[in-house]
């Protein structure tokens, strides 16, 4: 086990002292990080963005002041750009629009909803809970986040207000200092409060300005998506390169010398594995931390990350041992690795959000560690906790056993020790 | 002294290519037993089956009592290797390098750090031990090269062909550290196709060629098999035709054999002095002129050259 270890760390070593490998595995997600951030003016304060328009609906069967106020968020200057929202007056046929995936999300306000916060001719509604639904698109899991993370920010703000102002105004009218009639226009202008522009931009945030922002909004960033795309890309390539070294190693009679020295091949196979797992997390985890401390990236939970991140080489570790196992030369490797870099970055969605591509697309990206990775850190940045991870986690991880197994059958049958 | 080494008709085929075709040999406690030959004649390919990395195709041999086919482990620590190839991580320093393998052997602690240091002395690089291996010349590459294989004490070390392609001053000093580890008591298995290097170190040879052991004993027990004789190298130009002049020698009496050596014709006969005059004189007959002309004493070339009618070196 000793040796196992030993081994990986070598390889761990032997990567960081390759300058060439460096600028691939660091550098150039970085760079590609900070230039997707200076085009979309992340680093200007501007909310030019790759997602835009996203198509929701709204059912306001509320018709009240403070459905009417979150309607007027969503119809706001600011999500101009960013969102498209129809009304409608069905609930069903708004839920129909989101099966067919004409729609990113719909919201349904209920009837009531105003009432059962702001309580109103001396009825006390809040016995009755009165909540909006939330129905989201799942083939669209970045859009649907983003509408998620802006409702939440509204309800945040109602929750704040409503702990602090309308237990207030419910004082006042149960000691008789407000009349019910008052208390309506209260409501009123909290609904009015809340559209208030400051409000708005802290609690959705798509202005991305996390060094000044105060609230406790959500946040959606737009370089936690370009971050963790380019971070996976390069992800495959530095997988790619520790199977060719395993290759390498043969060629060059290291892996011999390995395997005549008192150290069994499960020992010193499993430690070049463990050398590219190391490898893939030390480079995610480097590129997290430099985007957290130099671009102020909010990545989310830290046990979440650090979980999707293991889960993550883990899977792309598997791939990377796969196309060791098919190919003969360490060249190939290297061209092969190179084109499947690139082709899972697409279908998984590191240069396009995959809610732009056609759902098909959308099926084989399931293949790639990226796609759920990016799946798992859209989550974790929109503020999802471990518990939302679940999907991803597993995938990811049954990925990796699959690609393992598979490995090591091919394996099995390739001699390791003979040219 | 016992065997620390018997193998057992050993035989590895390649594919339907045959590299070693049924050796067998000892080597004794305490001893350094070259396996002398040409390019491709099997030494690697002996070397890795004994050394446990390739398993034989039929045959068996056992070092320190253990067999390499049934208790590999168990061989893997009584010998050590020094491979033909330098393997070593090029982005490693030398130091790194030994540490890293001592590992391998099991090493650990303060025993690793003070046999790392003995190693780097021993091999002369203490200096240089904190730059990568890269940065090194060839010469010191196989210094290193060898370090690995002594890191842990081998009991039983073999050396594939340790001098190739490296200067003059490096092989001297190569050579020497292979006398004094044998003087520690460390039992060496050499290979390698310079006769001079087999004559100086051994106390036995094995002679190989086409993957067969064609001679094996001390180096007086070899070059009696030659008989008492002696070997006149006739050297000539590159446009005369040296298989007519090893015919037309082979007619003068007194000559053994002839043979034809690049642009050399090599004669072996009982004493060079008696042929000479009668050797010139045929040239003469046939228009050939001869250059120059060199007496051997029997040596392992000659045994090579009368084995198989070629030349060790090609
Ligand atoms: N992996 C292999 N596959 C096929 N043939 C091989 C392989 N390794 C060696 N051979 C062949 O087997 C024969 C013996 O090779 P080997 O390397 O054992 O010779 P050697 O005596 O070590 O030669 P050298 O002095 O050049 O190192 C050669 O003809 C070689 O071409
Ligand atoms: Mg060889």
């Amino acid at each position: 086990m000793t040796k196992l270890l030993l081994i990986g760390i070598k390889d761990l070593k032997l990567m960081f002292r390759d300058r060439a490998a460096l600028i691939l595995i660091l550098l150039a997600p970085f760079l590609l990080t900070l230039g997707m951030g200076l085009v979309t003016g992340r680093f200007s304060g501007n909310s030019g963005s790759g997602i835009s328009d996203i198509p929701i609906v709204i059912v306001n069967l509320d018709n009240d002041s403070l459905g009417d106020a979150l309607v007027n968020v969503f119809n706001s200057d600011d999500l101009a750009e960013l969102v498209e929202p129809t009304l409608s007056e069905d609930s069903e046929a708004a839920r129909r629009l989101v099966d067919e995936d004409e729609v990113a999300a719909a919201i349904i306000i209920p009837k009531g909803f105003t009432q059962s916060v702001i309580p109103q001719n001396g009825n006390n509604a809040a016995n009755e809970e009165v909540k909006i639904e939330f129905y989201s698109n799942p083939s669209r899991p970045t859009s649907a986040g983003i509408i998620k993370a802006i409702l939440d920010g509204f309800m945040a703000r109602l929750d704040e207000m409503q702990l602090s102002g309308m237990t207030s105004i419910s004082q006042l009218i149960v000691s008789g200092r407000l009349s019910p009639q008052d208390a309506n226009q209260a409501g009123e202008e909290m609904g009015a409060r809340l559209q208030q522009a400051g409000n708005l931009s802290e609690a959705t945030a798509i202005k991305l300005n996390t060094s000044t922002s105060e609230g406790e909004a959500v946040e959606f960033d737009l370089l936690s998506y370009f971050a963790p795309g380019m971070a996976l890309m390069f992800l495959m390539y530095t997988v790619s390169y520790g199977g060719r070294s395993i290759l390498a190693e043969k060629a060059e009679g290291t892996l011999p010398r390995l395997l005549i020295s008192p150290t069994n091949s499960l020992q010193v196979l499993g430690g070049k594995v463990f050398g590219i797992f190391l490898t893939g997390a030390a480079q995610m985890l480097i590129l997290i931390g430099a985007s957290s401390l130099l671009f102020r990236l909010q990545w989310g939970d830290p046990l979440g990350v650090l979980l999707l991140v293991l889960a993550a080489v883990f899977g792309a570790t598997g791939w990377g041992l796969l196309i060791t196992a098919l190919a003969r030369t360490p060249a190939q490797i290297g061209s092969v690795g190179a084109a499947v870099m690139l082709i899972f970055a697409m279908l998984g969605g590191s240069f396009v959000s995959l809610d732009n591509l056609p759902a098909y697309v959308q099926t084989i990206g399931k293949i790639t560690p990226n796609a759920w990775a990016m799946d798992g850190f859209t989550t974790l940045a929109l503020g999802g906790t471990l518990s939302a991870l679940s999907t991803p986690l597993l995938a990811l991880l049954t990925m990796g056993i699959l690609l393992f197994l598979v490995s090591a059958l091919l394996f099995g049958k390739k001699n390791l020790v003979q040219k | 002294m016992p065997n620390i080494l018997e193998a057992q008709n050993l035989v590895k085929n390649y594919d339907s290519f045959t590299a070693v075709k049924g050796i067998s040999f000892d080597i004794k406690e305490g001893e350094i037993f070259s396996l002398l030959g040409p390019n491709g004649a099997g030494k690697t390919t002996t070397i890795s089956m004994l050394s446990t990395l390739y398993t034989p195709t039929s045959g068996d041999a056992t070092i320190g009592g253990h067999s390499i086919t049934k208790e590999p482990m168990a061989v893997k620590g009584v010998i050590g290797v020094v491979p033909q190839e330098i393997a070593l991580y090029e982005d490693l320093t030398a130091k790194e390098n030994l540490v890293f393998w001592g590992q391998m052997y099991g090493l650990s602690g303060k025993s690793l750090n003070s046999r790392v240091d003995e190693v780097l002395e021993q091999i002369g690089l203490t200096d240089k031990a904190k730059n990568r291996v890269k940065t090194y010349s060839g010469g010191m590459k196989r210094r290193v090269n060898i370090g690995v294989g002594l890191l842990h004490k081998p009991r039983l070390l073999f050396m594939d062909e340790p001098t190739v392609g490296i200067d003059p001053q490096s092989r001297r000093a190569i050579l020497d550290t292979v006398k004094d580890l044998n003087k520690q008591g460390m039992t060496v298995l050499y290979t390698t196709h310079y006769m001079e290097e087999a004559a100086e170190l051994s106390n036995r040879v094995g002679i190989i060629d086409h993957g067969e052991l064609i001679a094996l004993g001390t180096q007086d027990e070899l070059t009696k098999q030659v008989g008492e004789t002696e070997t006149l190298i006739l050297h000539i130009g590159e446009n005369e035709d040296p298989d007519a002049l090893a015919k037309a020698v082979s007619a003068v009496e007194g000559v053994q054999k002839a043979d034809v050596t690049d642009n050399e014709v090599s004669v072996i006969t009982a004493d060079a002095k008696d042929i000479l005059a009668a050797v010139v004189t045929k040239a003469n007959e046939r228009g050939i002129k001869i250059r120059s002309m060199d007496i051997r004493e029997p040596n392992l070339e000659a045994v090579f050259l009368h084995l198989t009618g070629r030349a060790l070196r090609d």
